[in-house]
């Protein structure tokens, strides 16, 4: 079996808990506003390939820099895209006694999808936007599919990482974290929530695709700003 | 039983000199965290301010001071001289002032000369008629030399050989003093004579030894005589840690008076230090205030040893460093961690201190090593760019488990061995002597075995890896007979008696050969074998150039095709350098390893098949070529791990640098991912990492504005340096590394 892949990561350290090896597979359905990555999203770009005994190989490799808490991680790109193999891999990859987490867009579920989140151990979830006008707008997907997805994450008792890009004019306001402070107690076990700023590192990659950039004239994400926003945040009780 | 060694527990070790067991029967692990670490006391911030304002004035006087060429460098050359008169705790300079340097020219008249010179001065007179009559090793190793050897020598084959000063990495077991005091250790070495020179053959070796442990005797009585102008008495034993600490300086600082060896360390002493710690702590001798200051001051007497260079030097080796290295942790063979107290206090003294390159302190890495002390080393590292780690797992099982480091990776028997310093040879320029059969690629000029050049291309791997290996069979020979003659002149010439003496009289030796440019090699090879490489000839018909079609795995990657070429170079390497006999019988070790000499060496290479430019830097030491390691810190690491350090024992530095986003968003992860990844890099067998966290900006900034950064520390290959006493080329160079950065 294979998978479509973007690019390897061998040293994540910020994909999940620890050292990890990140595999950023090929393919999103989203195509968010902020996107820095939008060279994976056709899911027929690339040319990359990857077999489950290649990915094997990559974390022997890694093992001895995972320790306790590390492992591995298939961000994306939407790795759910590519569900059937994502559950294959980290069967693969627990047979050998290592972990596996999964970073999830909530733009994409599918028949695959309760499988590879049954058989993951931790999911990094990206809550776009709690509003769900809003949602579509960044995302140009419905937020029934991040509640969906929701659903199985609960069904499965799967421990979650919420993050959440936060962008100037879009979602920085006191409000808007007071809401997603609300939106996030309806996942059950949460143990960690993290604020990204909204960065413009990714804009040149736009020009060279031949895609038009729409947040063109977003400066950056204020520090002190990020740090005041954090502050609000509530982790549910 | 003596006095001084009350509460300690006995062995044979009070019979016969055996530091070793000393330490092994008398240290306390220590599992605890860094709590109970004290501060700087108003003394050591009053001496450690005096020393910032004397490293201000030497930066601006360009790097020297101040030199005094009245006299030669002997133990007893200069009287006493103090940091702060009157307030410095543990005593002894070089010279009788501070940052002063004196003249060495046993090594090298000539190198002393232009030293001199370049400060404005000339030698005096009586010191210029000396030389008249006397021989330096420099001297004798000219005599020696065959036309073809000083044309690899020329040509950059081989660079940085020590024949022209002293050779260093000898290092002297300086705890002997403190433990045994100088009348015991003299009576030891008489007794060595007498059953050295009663042999019923006096051959060669015999009679040198005789005379090289008749002149340590010497030395030992002299360095009694340095000590007693300092007003210390160090002919027994030392009674207490602070007298512990003096006794094992002023046996190391006789080595550095007298000799000017590139790298001087001071070899393993924490531990050691520590046991007089615990004694003095559990008597109410002293506190942890004040042994912690003792500590500071040691340190900050090594800050300012210094020995005089030339400018041609500092190319080679950037930065002015002392390599005062000191190997900390480790494991005992009983399985016991050797992490003390004073393990904690020496790194604390980058806090009391400030960060600083010296002396170079090396962390002896071990999976056992207890987690707050990694927890640690990682904070430290984070703070200072100061330490460097070394694999104790790996180097312990043959070296035992008291050894040191000499110079940046190079592990020594304490006591029981020494090492034959011998620089590097340059494989990415043997490779192109093969492909050109014989002629060198800058000049044009005719050097080693003649053959037909390879062909218009592309060139086949088989050929080239047969050539690559015809040059290196010619060079290794060529390199072992260059060895043999510094080193016998250096024993003959400049015998470095004062370190010597506090070895054991008939020592195991090693002889450290060193690569250059593995990494240009290895990707090079890579090309020819992976790519389609095209040579391109001047008119002449000499390859100065390469067209290289598609692409080809590159070193740094984890990518075994790449990386298994990188194995088999090191591999043939030390197969042909075994194939010949050393002088005195020295064990061959090889070392991947560069110092800041792989921008030297870049500069003297032509164009590489892998599409490195003419005079490029090479990466430093075992690195992979600078932003070629494109997979991620780990596959970088994994790389250079591959390469075995059964084969090269003299050393495989990895310099590295990750900015500290990477590490982690927050503090805690930071140290937490620190430690795990020298965990995951070194239970895979690798040997060596310096580590510095810092961003490339930092740098960049500290490059435009000196001024701005006068105590910034990074490591580079093996060594730290302040960065301000970089060349501006060795700056440029260390700023276009690989910084593994957050994704």
């Amino acid at each position: 079996m294979k998978g479509r892949l973007h690019s390897i990561e061998t040293f994540g350290t910020v994909d999940g808990p620890g050292i990890r090896t990140v595999f950023f597979m090929q393919g999103c359905p989203a195509k968010c506003l902020y996107c820095h990555n939008p060279d994976s999203w056709d899911l027929n770009g690339g040319n990359r390939y990857i077999e489950i005994s290649e990915i094997l190989h990559w974390v022997e490799r890694g093992r001895t820099y995972y320790g306790e808490k590390g492992g591995v991680t298939f961000s994306g790109g939407e790795p759910l895209l590519q569900g059937e193999f994502i559950t294959e891999a980290i069967k693969a990859i627990h047979s050998i006694g290592i972990k596996s987490a999964i970073d999830v867009s909530g733009t994409y579920v599918d028949e695959h999808t309760e499988a590879a989140v049954a058989e993951c151990d931790l999911v990094l979830l990206d809550i776009k936007h709690t509003d769900a006008e809003k949602f579509e707008t960044i995302t140009g997907k419905s937020q029934e599919t991040l509640l969906r997805l929701i659903d199985i994450i609960n069904k499965h008792d799967k421990h979650v990482w919420i993050r959440n890009v936060i962008v100037p004019g879009i979602n920085d306001t006191d409000e808007d974290i007071h809401q997603l402070n609300e939106f996030i107690k309806r996942i059950k076990h949460i143990d960690k929530i993290e604020l990204l700023g909204y960065h413009t590192m990714g804009v040149n990659k736009y020009g060279k695709l031949g895609i038009t950039y729409r947040l063109k004239g977003v400066p950056a994400m204020n520090e002190k700003k990020l740090t005041y926003l954090r502050n609000l945040v509530r982790m549910p009780e | 039983m003596k006095k001084e060694w009350k509460g300690f527990n006995t062995g044979s070790w009070t019979e016969q000199i055996d530091v070793e067991e000393f330490i092994s029967l008398n240290y306390k692990p220590y599992d605890g965290d860094d709590t109970f670490l004290a501060g700087p006391t108003k003394r050591t911030e009053e001496c450690c301010a005096r020393v910032q304002e004397l490293l201000a004035v030497e930066r601006k006087a360009g790097g020297t001071l101040k030199v005094d060429s009245s006299r030669i460098m002997r133990i007893n050359a200069f009287g006493p001289g103090y940091i702060v008169p009157g307030k410095d705790i543990i005593v002894g300079l070089q010279t009788d002032e501070p940052l002063k340097r004196g003249i060495c020219p046993f090594g090298g008249i000539k190198m002393v000369r232009e030293e001199v010179a370049e400060f404005g001065e000339t030698l005096p007179e009586d010191i210029n008629k000396i030389f008249e009559y006397v021989t330096t090793h420099n001297d004798g190793v000219f005599k020696a030399y065959s036309k073809e050897m000083k044309q690899v020598r020329h040509l950059g084959f081989i660079t940085g050989l020590p024949d022209a000063y002293g050779r260093g990495r000898i290092i002297g077991d300086y705890r002997r003093a403190a433990l045994y005091g100088i009348d015991f250790l003299i009576e030891e070495k008489k007794k060595d004579h007498e059953m050295i020179a009663s042999r019923h053959v006096m051959n060669e070796e015999n009679i040198r030894t005789a005379e090289e442990v008749f002149n340590q005797i010497q030395a030992l009585k002299e360095i009694k005589k340095m000590a007693d102008s300092y007003g210390f008495d160090i002919s027994g034993p030392a009674k207490d840690v602070k007298e512990a600490i003096q006794w094992t300086y002023f046996a190391y600082l006789a080595g550095i008076k007298e000799e000017n060896g590139a790298a001087m360390s001071l070899g393993r002493t924490s531990t050691f230090i520590d046991i007089y710690a615990e004694r003095d702590l559990a008597n109410g001798v002293y506190t942890e205030e004040e042994i912690q200051e003792f500590i500071d001051d040691f340190i900050l007497k090594l800050r300012v040893a210094r020995h005089l260079r030339t400018t041609e030097y500092n190319e080679l080796f950037g930065g002015d460093p002392m390599w005062i290295t000191e190997g900390i942790g480790g494991v005992g063979m009983d399985g016991r961690h050797k992490v003390t107290k004073t393990s904690f206090r020496y790194l604390q003294t980058l806090y009391n201190l400030g960060p600083a390159p010296e002396p170079n302190l090396t962390v002896l890495w071990s999976a056992k090593l207890p987690e707050p002390f990694k927890q640690f080393c990682a904070k430290v590292s984070i703070d200072t760019d100061s330490i460097q780690y070394e694999n104790d797992d790996k180097m312990r099982p043959h070296c035992g488990e008291d050894y040191s480091i000499a110079c940046c990776v190079s592990a020594i028997q304490m006591g029981q061995q020494m090492q034959f310093f011998g620089a590097r040879c340059n494989l990415a320029k043997i490779l192109l002597l093969g492909l050109n059969g014989g002629i060198e690629e800058r000049t044009g000029e005719k050097v080693g075995p003649q053959m037909e050049p390879v062909g218009d291309g592309p060139i086949d791997f088989d050929d080239a890896w047969k050539r690559f290996n015809i040059y290196l069979e010619w060079l290794m020979e060529l390199y072992v007979n260059i060895m043999n003659i510094i080193h016998s002149m250096h024993d003959k010439y400049d015998f470095e008696r004062s370190q010597m003496a506090f070895l054991n009289s008939e020592v195991k030796r090693l002889m450290a050969f060193g690569v250059a440019g593995l990494s240009v090699a290895a990707d090079s090879l890579s090309a020819i074998k992976y790519a389609k490489v095209y040579p391109i000839r001047d008119e002449n018909g000499v390859i100065i150039d390469f067209k290289t079609e598609g692409e080809f795995p590159k070193y740094g990657n984890d990518d075994d095709r790449v990386d298994d070429i990188a194995i088999a170079i090191s591999g043939r390497t030390i197969e042909e350098l075994r194939k010949h006999p050393t002088y005195r019988n020295a064990v061959h070790t090889l070392s991947v390893l560069t110092i800041t000499s792989n921008v030297m060496y870049g500069k003297k290479t032509g164009n590489t098949p892998d599409g490195r430019r003419a005079g490029t830097p090479f990466a430093p030491g075992a690195n992979p070529m600078h932003e070629r390691d494109s997979h991620g810190a780990v596959a970088s690491l994994n790389s250079v791990s591959k390469i075995d350090w059964e084969i090269c024992q003299d050393g495989i530095s990895n310099t590295f640098s990750i900015t500290p986003e990477a590490l982690g968003k927050d503090r805690g992860s930071q140290i937490d991912t620190l430690v795990g990844l020298l965990n995951g890099y070194f239970q895979r067998g690798a040997h060596h990492l310096n580590v510095n966290v810092l961003n490339r900006n930092l740098l960049k900034d500290a490059y435009d504005n000196p001024e701005k950064y006068p105590n910034l520390t990074v490591r580079v290959s093996g060594y730290a340096v302040r960065f301000n006493a970089l060349s501006k080329n060795h700056q440029k160079e260390v700023i276009a590394r690989t910084f593994h950065q957050g994704i």
